[in-house]
């Protein structure tokens, strides 16, 4: 008696019908967001752009956005950190409820936003706090109508962070003497500094990009509340396409530079670990 | 000394009921039973990581069953060791130190010390991620012993090993009692870590608890692993 099959002359098909068709099928998204930027390029020059650097108007809302999306960036990682925590680690009446309301920003159209904090303004408390600083229309804003988005994805990036760190290091280091807020500081927040840096970019970003709520609740007046989003509608609505497209480029750029930064910083870390060895 | 008395532990659907157990000061007691039976909950229960319904744990002649993890002085070595990752083997052995505001001077020696003691002081500037399962159970154990618990215990902490680090373990933690006078708590569902280690085996089978001490335990375990296996085969274990 043999010991012979039908798997005896068994061949495994080739793996590369697979690679291929995953190939072609991930690289046509990668492609259409190059080919959208290599045509802003071809519709612009230096010359162009330098024009568009040397006008004060832009010059501004390059400063304003720096200035407004960092702040937001900031504002977002310190109110995410504690939602993401609570989201992550706890089970409490009305989680599910929290968890919705989180979302809302993200579902809502942009524009909804910005109506939104406008009618927010014109309530009494709205109006009580606009007697002391002044929002609507105003810098402060702009500020808020980019973190009323940006927010709700760092909330969502540090649930996610702080969901994968295991529990039972807090829990060792509440035995061995921390309180809990010791074992946050010493135990979590260290490790979640990866998932911090992710959150802290996508608000960066999320922010640069914000334009329907600003154009409603901040207006687009030039020298004032002008940021790039609001430049490229300004310059487009006078037919200076060539304008538009280099601060397009600018905004792309700027975007670009930052995810790579950051990203850098969170492989830093982890180059530095293996260098220990 | 560790005394639980008439503990009552509820978790969901899942519950324990009127347990009682003493383990002496420096005696090493296993705490075994099939996996579902509710180990780890006492253990947490201990540790004050989960809360005592009813009844009192007693260490040291003082009821700890209400205060914070953090007051009840007992170490705690996870299954996994959950090493802290973004400290050096040094930083996770010193942190109870740290956290007591020892000087760096302290920290240093004791974390050299409690090293020396469970051979790893060529580890202690490296980082938990890339140490073997035995090298993270000895950082694991060198960090609960760092602060002088009254009573340390482990939750399965040779589950993932080898046999030869086992056995390296039994020896090592063989040699630390004849150094540091420890009372622990050990969970387990080897019979071989009962045979080296115990002195006394706490046996959990639906819901009840008794002591054994080892060679009592070691002379009936035919009989009393095949009636945990039928009960919870029938379904007598207390867990839904």
């Amino acid at each position: 008696m043999t010991n012979k099959g039908p798997s005896d002359h068994f061949k495994s098909r080739s793996d590369i019908p697979f690679y291929l068709i995953m190939g072609v099928v991930g690289s046509v998204y990668v492609v259409l967001i190059v080919a959208m930027i290599l045509a802003d390029l071809t519709y612009t020059s230096g010359n162009h752009l330098l024009g568009a650097m040397r006008s004060e108007e832009i010059q501004y809302a390059i400063k304003l956005s720096l200035f407004s999306c960092s702040v937001t960036m900031v504002l977002s990682v310190i109110v995410a950190t504690p939602i993401g925590y609570a989201l992550a680690k706890f089970d409490f009446p009305g989680k599910k409820i929290l968890d919705a309301i989180i979302d809302i920003p993200i579902i809502l159209p942009p524009l909804v936003i910005g109506l939104s904090l406008l009618i927010l303004f014109q309530t009494p408390p709205g109006r009580f706090i606009e007697e002391y600083i002044p929002i609507t229309y105003a810098i402060p804003s702009i500020i808020l109508a980019q973190f009323m988005v940006a927010c709700a994805f760092a909330v969502r990036t540090m649930a996610v962070t702080f969901s994968r760190i295991n529990d039972r290091q807090e829990q060792v280091a509440l035995t061995l003497g921390s309180n809990r807020g010791q074992a946050f500081w010493y135990v979590i927040m260290p490790q979640a500094r990866e998932g911090l840096l992710t959150a802290a970019s996508l608000a960066w970003a999320r922010a640069l990009g914000e334009f329907g709520p600003i154009l409603i609740f901040s207006g687009a007046t030039r020298m004032k509340t002008e940021v790039l989003s609001t430049t490229v509608f300004l310059e487009m609505s006078v037919g200076n396409i060539e304008a538009a497209v280099a601060v397009s480029l600018l905004m792309i750029g700027a975007g670009f530079l930052i995810l790579m930064i950051i990203r850098l910083m969170g492989n830093r870390d982890k180059i530095k670990d293996d260098r220990v060895l | 000394m560790i005394e639980a008395s008439n503990i009552f532990i509820q978790q969901g659907n899942f519950e324990l009921n009127d347990l009682s157990f003493t383990i002496d000061t420096g005696q090493y007691a296993c705490l075994i039973g099939q996996t579902g039976t509710g180990k780890t909950t006492i253990l947490e229960a201990i540790c004050g990581l989960k809360p005592l319904q009813k009844g009192k744990f007693i260490l040291d002649g003082k009821d700890i069953s209400t205060l914070k993890p953090a007051e009840r002085k007992v170490g705690f070595v996870p299954q996994d060791g959950a090493l802290f990752e973004t400290m050096t083997v040094a930083e996770n052995i010193a942190f109870a130190l740290k956290i007591r505001k020892w000087s760096k001077a302290d920290r240093q020696k004791r974390a050299q010390e409690l090293a020396d003691l469970l051979s790893i002081s060529h580890l202690l500037d490296r980082m938990p991620t890339h140490l073997s399962g035995g090298e993270k159970q000895r950082v694991a154990l060198g960090r609960a012993l760092s602060f002088y618990p009254s009573v340390i215990c482990l939750d399965e902490p040779m589950s993932a090993l080898d046999d030869k680090t086992k056995m390296n373990l039994y020896n090592l933690i063989g040699n630390i009692r004849k150094e540091l006078t420890i009372t622990a708590l050990h969970i387990t569902h080897n019979i071989e870590e009962v045979e080296y280690l115990a002195d006394k085996v706490l046996h959990l089978q639906n819901g009840h608890l008794k002591s054994y001490t080892k060679e009592a335990f070691l002379e009936k375990k035919d009989e009393l692993i095949f009636s945990s296996e039928q009960n919870s085969s029938n379904g007598m274990i207390s867990e839904a």
